[in-house]
C-alpha cells in the first residue's frame, strides 16, 4: 500500500514539474543578469525596465489589451443574450439539441481551422469593404467570434442552475419583462457573467493562431511580437515580457476561480 | 345558468401536455374568503390547475372567472392572485425585507406604503427580526413565512398555495398547518392549496375537491369528503378505510361477513362499501344489528391509538382502548348503519 501511495506522489510531482518548469525556468532567465547562458549571475531587474522602455513592446501591449477589452465587452454582451436567449426562449426539443451543438461547435474546432475560415471569409468581406484589411478590426471580430461561444455556455450553466422558479415568482409578483430582467435575471446571472468575461479575456490575451491569421502590420500583440522575437533570437527580455503575460494569466485565472467559488457557496 | 357569485370559478378547464391530459373538464366554483383545498397523489394535474388560476399556465379550453370578471387571458402580472411555490423561489439576491417589497416596488408603490405594509407582513409572520438577513440564512420554516409574507403583502383576492409544507419536518408541518389555518381566518382571504397529504387537507380546509387523473372525484367538506367517500379511490386515499363488497337486495347489504342494515341506498345491486376503522365498535356483548363476531390477529401500537386487525375481514379497527384485548381474544363488531358509506365506479 504504502509503496503504491509513493509512487503515485513521485509520479504526480513529476507531472507537476514537467508542466511547470519551462515556466519557472522563463520567470529564472528574466532575473537572471546576464544575456547568454544558463548559469546564474545574479539578480536584475533590468529587462524589465528594458521593457518598458521599447516601443515595438509597449506598443504591442497597447495592441493586445485593447483587442482584449474590446472583445470582451461585445462577446460578454452577445453570449450572455444568447445564453438567455437558448435558456428561456420555449424552443422545441429538437431545436434546442441542434443549438446546443451550434454553441458547443467554436469551443472544440480546432483553432486554426477556425483561423483559416476567418482568412475566407474576411477575403469575402474586403470585397465589399476596405474596413476587412488584415488589422486589429478583423482581430476584434475574430475573437467576438469564438469568445461568444465560450462566454454562451458559462451564462447558460448559470441560468440553468439559477432555474425558472425565481422568474415565475417575479411575475407572479407583478414584474414585467424588463423589471424581471433587471431586478432578477441579470443581479442573479453576475457571477456567471464575469466569469464568462474573465475566460473571454483570458482566451484572447493568450490567442496566438487566430490574432496570427487575421493581424495586419499594424497590429501586433504581444504573442505575436513574442512568436517573431523568438524566432530571432530568445532573449532576457522575451523571459521578461513572457513573465508578466504569464503573471496577468494566472491572476486572472485565480480571481475567476475565487469569484465563481464565493457566489457558489450562496 | 345561475348568476355568477364573488369568488373563483372555473369552467370546463382542459390542459393537455402531448397526449397527456393533466387536467380534464374541470368545473369549481371556490367561495370568496374560503379555504379551499386540491388534493390527490402526485400527477394527478392539481399543480398544473393551480399555474392555470395563477396564469403562469394557460389553458387549452375553459374560463376563469374572479369576482365576476373574466381573466381567462390575463397573464399572471395582471392578476391579483398570488402564489406560494413548494420551492418558495425566494429572491436569493435580495434580503428579507426587499423579497417582501418586491411585488409592491414592481408596481411603483411609494416608499413610505412600501414600508409600511412591508412591516405590517414582516410583524404579522413574526419574522421581522430577519427582515435584513438574506434567504440561504434562514431555516426552512422561516423562509416559508417569508414567502407567504410576500404573497400576502400585496393583499391577493387568492392566495395559491403550492405544497408549500413538503419541506418542513413532521412536527413543524403539524404547528404550520394550524397556523395557516388561523392566519386564513382572520384575514378572510381566499386561500387555495394544493397538497398530496390527506392530513393537512383535512385540518386546514372549509372546502376539499379530490382529484384524480386530471378529473375532480370528489368535492365537499372535509367531514363529507372523508366520512361518505364516493369511491374506492377517495376512501383509501383519504386515510385508512374497511372496504366491504355485497350484494344490495331486499332493503340490505348481503356480505361474507353477514347482513347489514345501511342507511344509504345503493344504486347499485352489486357493489361496495367503506367503513373508517375508527367507527367501528368493539364490545364484549352483542350488539342488536350489525353484529360481527371476530377474532383479534394482530394489534399494532400507533402512539395515541391502537390498530387492531380481526378475522374475518381483514377488518381493521381504531381504538385508543385496547388494554383489555389480547391477540386471540373473540369480541363482538358493530358496523353502524349510518357510518357505512357507499362508493360508486
Amino acid at each position: 500500500m504504502k509503496k503504491i501511495t509513493l509512487i503515485v506522489n513521485i509520479a504526480a510531482i513529476s507531472t507537476m514539474a514537467f508542466l511547470y518548469l519551462p515556466l519557472v525556468a522563463v520567470a529564472f532567465f528574466s532575473v537572471n543578469n546576464t544575456k547568454y547562458g544558463l548559469i546564474w549571475k545574479g539578480f536584475t531587474l533590468d529587462w524589465y525596465t528594458k521593457l518598458f522602455q521599447n516601443e515595438l513592446i509597449l506598443h504591442a501591449a497597447w495592441n493586445t489589451l485593447v483587442l482584449a477589452v474590446v472583445s470582451t465587452v461585445v462577446s460578454t454582451f452577445l453570449g450572455t443574450i444568447l445564453a438567455i436567449g437558448m435558456d428561456r426562449f420555449p424552443w422545441p426539443k429538437k431545436m434546442n439539441t441542434v443549438l446546443d451543438m451550434i454553441l458547443h461547435l467554436p469551443v472544440i474546432i480546432p483553432d486554426i481551422i477556425f483561423a483559416a475560415a476567418m482568412v475566407v471569409a474576411f477575403g469575402f468581406l474586403r470585397s465589399a469593404s476596405t474596413l476587412f484589411e488584415p488589422g486589429l478590426l478583423n482581430m476584434i471580430i475574430a475573437h467576438i467570434t469564438f469568445q461568444t461561444a465560450f462566454v454562451a455556455l458559462v451564462v447558460r450553466s448559470r441560468l440553468v442552475s439559477i432555474g425558472k422558479d425565481v422568474e415565475e415568482a417575479a411575475r407572479d409578483l407583478y414584474a414585467g419583462t424588463t423589471y424581471l430582467l433587471w431586478k432578477v435575471t441579470l443581479p442573479l446571472l453576475t457571477p456567471g457573467i464575469v466569469a464568462g468575461a474573465m475566460l473571454a479575456f483570458t482566451l484572447s490575451l493568450d490567442d496566438f493562431v487566430i490574432s496570427f491569421f487575421t493581424a495586419g502590420p499594424d497590429s501586433v500583440t504581444l504573442p505575436l511580437y513574442i512568436f517573431a522575437a523568438v524566432r530571432r533570437m530568445v532573449t532576457p527580455q522575451i523571459h521578461a515580457l513572457s513573465t508578466i503575460v504569464l503573471l496577468i494569466t494566472i491572476v486572472l485565472v485565480i480571481s475567476m476561480e475565487r469569484f465563481t467559488r464565493k457566489f457558489n457557496v450562496k | 345558468m345561475t348568476t355568477e357569485m364573488k369568488g373563483l370559478n372555473l369552467k370546463e378547464i382542459n390542459k393537455s401536455y402531448g397526449n397527456v391530459k393533466a387536467v380534464d373538464n374541470v368545473s369549481l366554483d371556490i367561495k370568496s374568503g374560503e379555504f379551499f383545498t386540491l388534493l390527490g397523489p402526485s400527477g394527478c394535474g392539481k399543480t398544473t390547475l393551480l399555474r392555470i388560476i395563477a396564469g403562469l399556465e394557460l389553458q387549452d379550453s375553459g374560463l376563469v372567472v374572479l369576482d365576476d370578471e373574466d381573466i381567462t387571458i390575463q397573464p399572471a402580472i395582471k392578476r391579483q392572485i398570488n402564489t406560494v411555490f413548494q420551492s418558495y423561489a425566494l429572491f436569493p439576491h435580495l434580503t428579507i425585507f426587499e423579497n417582501i417589497a418586491f411585488g409592491l416596488r414592481s408596481r411603483k408603490i411609494a416608499d413610505s406604503e412600501v414600508n409600511k405594509r412591508v412591516n405590517k407582513a414582516l410583524e404579522m409572520l413574526e419574522i421581522d427580526s430577519m427582515q435584513k438577513r438574506f434567504p440561504h440564512q434562514l431555516s426552512g420554516g422561516q423562509n416559508q413565512r417569508v414567502a407567504l409574507a410576500r404573497a400576502l403583502v400585496n393583499e391577493p383576492k387568492v392566495l395559491l398555495l403550492d405544497e408549500p409544507m413538503s419541506a418542513l419536518d413532521a412536527k413543524l408541518r403539524a404547528q404550520v398547518q394550524v397556523e395557516l389555518r388561523r392566519l386564513q381566518q382572520r384575514l378572510g382571504q381566499t386561500f387555495i392549496l394544493v397538497t398530496h397529504d390527506q392530513d393537512e387537507a383535512l385540518v386546514v380546509s372549509d372546502r376539499i375537491a379530490v382529484m384524480k387523473d386530471g378529473e375532480i372525484v370528489q368535492f365537499g367538506t372535509p367531514e363529507q369528503v372523508y366520512d361518505y367517500p364516493k369511491n374506492k379511490f377517495v376512501a383509501e386515499f383519504l386515510g385508512a378505510a374497511n372496504l366491504i363488497s355485497g350484494t344490495y337486495h331486499d332493503g340490505r347489504l348481503h356480505t361474507d361477513l353477514g347482513v347489514f342494515e345501511i342507511e344509504d341506498t345503493p344504486s347499485w345491486d352489486k357493489g361496495d362499501v367503506a367503513i373508517r376503522p375508527e367507527w367501528i365498535k368493539m364490545s364484549d356483548i352483542k350488539p342488536e344489528i350489525n353484529a360481527i363476531k371476530a377474532t383479534v390477529k394482530e394489534i399494532i401500537y400507533r402512539g395515541t391509538n391502537f390498530d387492531i386487525w380481526l378475522d374475518p375481514g381483514p377488518l381493521r379497527v381504531r381504538t385508543s382502548s385496547y388494554k383489555k384485548i389480547k391477540i386471540g381474544d373473540e369480541v363482538w363488531l358493530e358496523l353502524g348503519a349510518k357510518e357505512m358509506a357507499v362508493l360508486h365506479e
